[in-house]
């Protein structure tokens, strides 16, 4: 085989090669949204965070507007701490709520915000005052449970 | 009665400390060769065209091995994963599961195991046969480094074409997965692709796949361009050097696979 024709082929392989680290890139793993990074920071501190992981999406409206970066757990308060980047381009209100949530029963775990009706917006850094910490499933449970026996209780009398 | 207890314990551990002491050098040598290789490499990549003639064979002609061999193991999996999925009313991650599986472990580790079969053992048979006719020795006498003739283009094509292949690999068994789920079983178009786009992301999962393979390329290609230098010069030799690039890749492959698998996804949120 002659030197041009394996400069051609070694050229299509690699170019190839390249096109399909660019389809995992693009394709399957949707570069595009991690190239609006970064973002900025905000801080929300719940009581109880429930399942909520690292790199769980932060959802307003159903839209995914960015990640969280970071949990932690606050010593003094015994508040978790939660850091989330949320994509440039989306502005939040300064009385923004955020709650944590559950897509489905046994679905992701995620951070829901509810922009509210100031006129201020939230910098980079800044604390969201409001949250909604998670339901959990049990705690649920168990309190319906002892309503319904106390319930129960309270007519046999 | 002791003393024939005593010097068959002496033997048995002198053959265990020889063997250590063999394995260590070895290594050593190998270690050794590595650094000579990449010492080398500048003067190999003087003449490139030699680099891109063992991207030829080892790279484009193993192509056709790894293009079908990725879509086969996709349209498997999504097969399968379909068959499991279903139970749960899961169905439609689907791409996910797909993606994952080959983007984190089968695109690197296969692609990396049938490289090691189809390129590796013929560039230790290339180098055995080569010293076994004295050809690495008469090169030598014509003042030709053979490690910077023969040895460094070799290393260097297998480092440059394996995570290309890998990458082959997943992509197009991401596309015999697609076949099977959205054409055959009819699986929704956009949630697979949805669900895909959002379950696995460039970094940690593409990147962390694309760190593997370049780490089983360096292996693989040292462990066949080492054992073909290494080799006896005899046939049995060459022979013997072949398995055992074969054996020792698809090996140091699986383990180095585990302990990268600790690392980068241990804790990973996802």
């Amino acid at each position: 085989m002659n030197r041009s024709a394996i400069d051609l082929w070694v050229g299509i392989f690699v170019a190839i090669g390249l096109g399909a680290i660019v389809f995992l890139a693009l394709k399957v793993g949707n570069l595009v949204t991690i190239g609006n990074e970064p973002g900025y920071r905000l801080e929300a501190r719940f009581d109880n965070i429930g399942g909520l992981k690292l790199r769980a999406p932060v959802k307003a409206a159903g839209v995914v507007v960015g990640r969280v970066e970071s949990i932690k757990l606050d010593a003094k308060s015994y508040e978790a701490v939660v850091t989330v980047r949320v994509d440039r381009g989306y502005e939040f209100t300064k009385d923004t709520i955020a709650s944590i949530n559950t897509s489905g029963l046994l679905g992701e775990v995620y951070i829901s915000l509810d922009a509210g009706g100031d006129t201020a917006m939230l910098r980079d850094g800044e604390r969201i005052a409001k949250t909604q910490s998670a339901v959990v499933m049990e705690k649920l449970i168990s309190q319906f449970l002892f309503d319904k026996a106390s319930d129960a209780g309270g007519n046999k009398k | 009665m002791y003393g024939e207890v005593l010097g068959g314990l002496a033997h048995g551990l002198r053959r265990l400390g020889g063997a250590v002491t063999g394995g260590i050098s070895k290594l050593g040598y190998a270690s050794r060769f590595l650094f000579a290789v990449l010492w080398h490499s500048p003067q190999a990549f003087r003449r490139i065209q030699l680099t891109l003639r063992e991207i030829y064979f080892a790279g484009v002609l193993s192509l056709v091995i790894i293009l079908m061999s990725g879509m086969f193991v996709g349209m498997v999996l999504s097969l399968q994963g379909y068959e499991t999925l279903k139970r749960y009313g899961a169905d439609e991650q689907l791409g996910i599961l797909v993606a994952l599986a080959l983007v984190r472990e089968l695109g690197p580790v296969i692609a990396g195991l049938l490289f090691a079969s189809r390129a590796g053992s013929a560039i230790t048979a290339e180098i055995g046969l080569m010293k076994t006719t004295e050809q690495l020795a008469a090169m030598e006498m014509m003042a030709v480094d053979p490690l910077a003739r023969v040895i460094a283009p070799r290393f260097w094509g297998g480092i440059i074409s394996l995570p290309l292949l890998a990458a082959l690999f997943s992509a197009f068994g991401i596309f015999g997965g697609y076949i099977v789920g959205v054409r055959l079983i009819g699986i929704d178009s956009g949630a697979f692709w949805g669900q895909m786009q959002a379950g696995v992301d460039f970094w940690p999962d593409v990147t962390n796949g694309i760190i593997k393979s370049v780490v089983f390329a360096v292996a693989v290609s040292l462990i066949a361009v080492f054992e073909g230098y290494d080799s006896k010069p005899t046939a049995e030799g060459v022979s013997t050097a072949t398995t055992r690039t074969v054996v020792i890749s698809s090996l140091a492959i699986l383990a180095l696979d585990f302990v990268m698998t600790v690392f980068m996804f241990r804790g990973a949120g996802t």
